[in-house]
C-alpha cells in the first residue's frame, strides 16, 4: 500500500505523463485536423520520423535548435502532401497511401542516417530546445513541480492544442473543415473548396505531426535514431478516435497514454511488471470503441474520396 | 499494375542510391545474389516467405470481406506463444500429435485474438478494427515481453527468453543436404497448402462467394439475407488464424523458443504482400518472395555494396505507394488534354480548375 502512495504521490510521475503525453497529443490533433476534413491519416508515425529525422539535420547544420524546429515542421507538412496529393486529387486508398508512408519515412531516415552521419549518428554537438521554466508556477509545491518546468515544445502543445479548439469550433474556417468532412458535396455546393480545404486541413496534420517528432529528437534528446518514433504514430491515432476527433478529447487521450507510460517507467525494478501496466492504454481505447464509454462517431465523410459533380 | 508499381519502386530506389553517390547496378546485384545466390541463399528466402505467405493470406482474407486487419503482427505472436507453449510442455507425445497439436493452438490463438475482440466489436458496435487490430497486436506483444521477462514462460536463469520447444514438436528441415544451414523447413509445405485452401475456400466454395459478396457491398448483402456480422467475425477470425499460423510454424520451425525481440514485422510486410499481391492466393506466393528476397538480399546488399538494408524499405514504401495512386496514369492522360470543363462547383469558388 505504502509503495503506491509512494508511487503515486510522487509530482515526477505527473510531470514526467505531460512529457510523454506532447509527442501524442501534437500527433493526436494533427490527425484531427485531417479527418475533421475527410482525409484518413495513418501516417503520422511517418511524419513524425521525418520530422525528427528533418530537425536534427536541420539543427546540427544550422547549429541552431529554432532552426531545427521549423525545418522538422516544414518537413512533416511536405511528407503530409505525400498523403494529399493522392487522397485528394487521384481517390486513392487514404488507409494504403498512409501505409505506404510509414514503410517509405522508417526506411528514408534509417537510410539517410546511415549514408549522412555514418556509424556514429547523428552529431553529438546537435543543439537542443531549450527547457522553460515559469516564474511564478514553478514554486507553487507540487503542481509547480508537475508543469513549472519542461521542454518548450511542452508548453506549446498546450497552446496549440487550445488554438485548434478554436479554430475548429469558432472560427469560419473550421467550420468549414467540419462541413467538407461531413458533407463535401453539400460544403461545395455552398461554395467552399473541398480540395483546399483538404490540403490545408492535412498540411497543417502533417506540421503537427512534424512538430511531435522534432520533440522527440530535439526536446527530449538531441539526436536522431532509427524508428525512434517507437508507435507513438499510432497511439496518437487511437488518440484521436479515443477523444472523439477533438482537440481537448485528443489531449485527454494523449494524457491517459503518457500517464501510462510514465507509471509503467516509474514502476521499473519495483516487481510490478511494466509489460502488464503498459497493456492499459491499449484495452482501455478498445473499451472506448466498444462504446461502453460512449460512442465515437468518425467525421460522415472521413475516408472517402471525393469527386466534384459535375 | 503492381509488375508497374514494383519496376518503379526499384527504379526510384535506384535514383536515390545515385543521388546518393552508391552504385544502384552494384547494390541491386549484391542484393540479388544476397537472395538467390547459392542454395542456402535460396532456402532462406523462401524460409523467409513462408510467414508471409501464411499472414499475406490471412489479410488477404479479410481484406476480401471489405475489412483492413492491420493486427497481423499481433496475431502472429500469439500464435508463436502458443505453439511454444505446447512445443515444451509435452516432451514425450509423439511428431505425429505433437506438432499438430502446437499448429492447431497457435491457431486457435491467432483466431480467438483476430476474431474474437476485433470481430465481435466490428460486426456488433461497429468499433473500426484497424484500430481494435492493431491495439490487439500491442496488447499481444506486450503479453509477450511479460511471458518471458519473469513471466510464466521465461526459462531457468537470467536470460529473457523461453525453453526451448521438444525435438518431437519442431518442423523437420527440406532437403538440408541441399539447401545447407538454411532455414527451410516443412513449414513451407503447409503454406504451400494453405494458398491451395484458401483459394479453394474463396472462389470455390458458397462460403468465399458470401464472404466476398459482403466485401463488395455489405448493404447488398445483407438484403440478400447474409449474415453480415457472422461473415464479419468468421473473416477477422480466419485472418487471425492464418497469422497465427504463421507464428507457430516460425516458431517449430525456425526459432524454436521465444526471446526478447518481438518485432518480427512479417505482420506488417504481410500487410504489403496482400496489397501487391491484389488479395489473389497465388500473387501471394510471388509476392511474398519478393519481399523475403529482398529481406534476405538487404543485409548482403549492405556488406557488399555499402548500401544500408533499409534501403529495402524505401522501395517496399514507394511500392506500396504506387500500388495505391493506380490513377496515375489516368491522372495525367488527363492531364494531357487541352480543354477541360470545369465543374460549376469550381466556377461557383472562383477557380477555373476543377477538381478532378
Amino acid at each position: 500500500m505504502n509503495f503506491w502512495v509512494q508511487i503515486f504521490a510522487n509530482p515526477e510521475l505527473y510531470a514526467a505523463t505531460l512529457a510523454m503525453a506532447t509527442p501524442i497529443a501534437l500527433a493526436a490533433v494533427g490527425g484531427t485536423f485531417s479527418e475533421r476534413t475527410g482525409v484518413v491519416n495513418i501516417a503520422m508515425e511517418g511524419i513524425m520520423l521525418v520530422g525528427a529525422f528533418f530537425g536534427v539535420m536541420v539543427a546540427a547544420a544550422t547549429h541552431s535548435a529554432w532552426l531545427g524546429m521549423f525545418g522538422g515542421v516544414i518537413a512533416g507538412g511536405l511528407m503530409a502532401l505525400a498523403l494529399a496529393w493522392p487522397a485528394i486529387r487521384l481517390q486513392s486508398d487514404q488507409v494504403i497511401v498512409g501505409m505506404a508512408l510509414n514503410v517509405f519515412a522508417g526506411g528514408l531516415t534509417a537510410f539517410l542516417l546511415n549514408t549522412v552521419y555514418g556509424y556514429n549518428g547523428t552529431p553529438t554537438s546537435t543543439p537542443s530546445l531549450p527547457i522553460v521554466t515559469l516564474p511564478w508556477i514553478s514554486h507553487i509545491p507540487f503542481i509547480g513541480q508537475v508543469i513549472g518546468q519542461h521542454d518548450v515544445v511542452v508548453y506549446l502543445m498546450f497552446l496549440f492544442v487550445i488554438l485548434a479548439h478554436f479554430t475548429l469550433f469558432h472560427t469560419n474556417l473550421g467550420l468549414r473543415m467540419r462541413a467538407v468532412g461531413e458533407h463535401p458535396e453539400a460544403a461545395e455546393t455552398v461554395g467552399i473548396s473541398v480540395v483546399k480545404i483538404r490540403y490545408l486541413g492535412v498540411t497543417i496534420g502533417g506540421m503537427l505531426s512534424g512538430l511531435a517528432g522534432v520533440y522527440l529528437s530535439l526536446g527530449m534528446l538531441s539526436s536522431f535514431e532509427v524508428n525512434m518514433t517507437n508507435g507513438r504514430g499510432f497511439i496518437a491515432l487511437a488518440a484521436m478516435i479515443f477523444g472523439k476527433w477533438t482537440p481537448f478529447g485528443a489531449f485527454g487521450a494523449a494524457l491517459l497514454f503518457g500517464f501510462a507510460t510514465a507509471l509503467s517507467i516509474a514502476l521499473q525494478g519495483s516487481g510490478v511488471s511494466a509489460n502488464l501496466v503498459g497493456i492499459l492504454p491499449y484495452a482501455l481505447t478498445i473499451i472506448a470503441l466498444t462504446g461502453l464509454i460512449g460512442r465515437s462517431r468518425p467525421p460522415a465523410a472521413d475516408g472517402l474520396p471525393y469527386v466534384a459533380t459535375k | 499494375m503492381p509488375l508497374y508499381a514494383v519496376l518503379t519502386g526499384l527504379i526510384l530506389g535506384g535514383v536515390i542510391m545515385a543521388i546518393a553517390k552508391y552504385n544502384p547496378f552494384a547494390a541491386y546485384a549484391a542484393l540479388f545474389s544476397g537472395a538467390f545466390g547459392s542454395p542456402t541463399a535460396i532456402g532462406n528466402t523462401l524460409a523467409g516467405a513462408v510467414p508471409l505467405i501464411l499472414a499475406g493470406l490471412g489479410i488477404a482474407v479479410a481484406f476480401r470481406t471489405g475489412l483492413f486487419n492491420i493486427g497481423a503482427e499481433g496475431q502472429y505472436w500469439v500464435g508463436a506463444m502458443a505453439a511454444v507453449w505446447v512445443g515444451y510442455h509435452f516432451p514425450t507425445m509423439p511428431w505425429i500429435v505433437h506438432v499438430p497439436l502446437a499448429l492447431g493452438a497457435a491457431m486457435l490463438a491467432g483466431g480467438i485474438w483476430g476474431g474474437v475482440i476485433p470481430g465481435l466489436a466490428k460486426a456488433f458496435v461497429g468499433a473500426h478494427e484497424v484500430i481494435t487490430t492493431m491495439m490487439m497486436s500491442y496488447i499481444a506483444i506486450l503479453i509477450a515481453h511479460f511471458m518471458v521477462e519473469n513471466g510464466p514462460m521465461m526459462a531457468p536463469g537470467y536470460v529473457p527468453q523461453s525453453p526451448t520447444v521438444a525435438a518431437s514438436a519442431t518442423l523437420p528441415p527440406i532437403l538440408p543436404t541441399v539447401f545447407l544451414n538454411s532455414n527451410l523447413s516443412d513449414a513451407f509445405f503447409i503454406a504451400v497448402a494453405a494458398i491451395v485452401v484458401v483459394h479453394i475456400v474463396l472462389f470455390h466454395t458458397t462460403l468465399g462467394y458470401k464472404l466476398r459478396a459482403v466485401g463488395f457491398n455489405a448493404r447488398a448483402a445483407r438484403y440478400a439475407g447474409m449474415n453480415v456480422p457472422l461473415y464479419t467475425v468468421l473473416a477477422l477470425g480466419v485472418s487471425g488464424v492464418l497469422a497465427g499460423l504463421a507464428g507457430g510454424v516460425q516458431l517449430l520451425g525456425v526459432d524454436f523458443q521465444l526471446t526478447d525481440t518481438f518485432q518480427s514485422g512479417y505482420g506488417y510486410t504481410a500487410i504489403v504482400v496482400a496489397l501487391l499481391a491484389r488479395n489473389n492466393p497465388i500473387g501471394i506466393f510471388f509476392a511474398s518472395v519478393f519481399f523475403a528476397a529482398l529481406s534476405a538480399g538487404s543485409q548482403i546488399m549492405q556488406i557488399n555494396a555499402g548500401v544500408s538494408a533499409n534501403m529495402t524499405d524505401v522501395i517496399t514504401g514507394i511500392i506500396i505507394f504506387f500500388v495505391a495512386t493506380d490513377r496515375l496514369y489516368g491522372y495525367w492522360s488527363q492531364k494531357m488534354r487541352p480543354h477541360r470543363p470545369s465543374s460549376t462547383a469550381a466556377i461557383i469558388s472562383g477557380k477555373g480548375e476543377s477538381p478532378q
